[in-house]
């Protein structure tokens, strides 16, 4: 079996925009996961690839250590690990969100 | 892990001089992973640590900070500010009430 740090690794660099979450995208299983959504939609987010991290206690667990940071949601941007909900939420206000997510959809 | 660890911790290692720390657990009780995953806290921290760190560095700290008082966190909603910062915010909005706990 793959190294779920591989996994994880392979998950944020296929993708441009990733996001750990509890839940999914319909129907989050947390109010900081639903804002991180939220937020992600209002910045334009057109393709949004995201982990349920409650469907897999290897993943929920892995991410922590992948990124040094405790808590879900993460978001990573082209491979780079950017925040949690409140990090997203300053980002957003300052307009930084948006700047981030056009980057990377060209 | 307990509000009042939370609070030594944070004050021990960033020596806020303004920490309001409200537990929110009760808000989420029910959703999925509530329960198996501690509580949920809402943390306001004014330190100088802060000054010239990103976000991420910022929550880091205090990550660290509470890293291995207790079970493992379920969430903070982190507010980290400079002192500049913080006094901005309160002439930028002063109908917002802030509890100071600095003794």
């Amino acid at each position: 079996m793959a190294d779920i740090q591989d996994i994880i690794q392979d998950q944020v660099s296929k993708h441009p925009i990733t996001l750990y979450m509890k839940g999914n995208p319909r129907a989050p299983q947390c109010g900081f996961s639903a804002r991180a959504v939220q937020l992600l939609q209002q910045a334009g987010v057109k393709e949004l690839f995201t982990v349920d991290v409650l469907a897999d206690p290897q993943i929920r667990d892995g991410i922590k250590k992948f990124s040094n940071w405790p808590t879900i949601p993460q978001l990573y941007i082209n491979g780079e690990f950017v925040g949690g909900s409140d990090i997203m939420t300053d980002l957003f206000q300052q307009g930084e969100l948006q700047k981030l997510v056009s980057k990377v959809q060209g | 892990m307990n509000k009042e660890a939370i609070e030594n911790a944070v004050r021990s290692a960033l020596q806020p001089q303004e920490l309001e720390i409200r537990d929110r657990s009760e808000a989420h009780a029910g959703h999925a992973g509530a329960t198996s995953d501690g509580g949920h806290y809402e943390l306001r921290i004014v330190s100088d640590k802060f000054t010239g760190l990103s976000p991420l560095a910022r929550h880091r700290l205090v990550y660290a900070a509470v890293d291995g008082i207790g079970e493992s966190i379920h969430a903070f909603a982190l507010q980290t500010l400079t002192p500049e910062e913080a006094q901005a915010r309160a002439q930028k909005r002063p109908q917002r009430r802030t509890i100071s706990l600095h003794s």
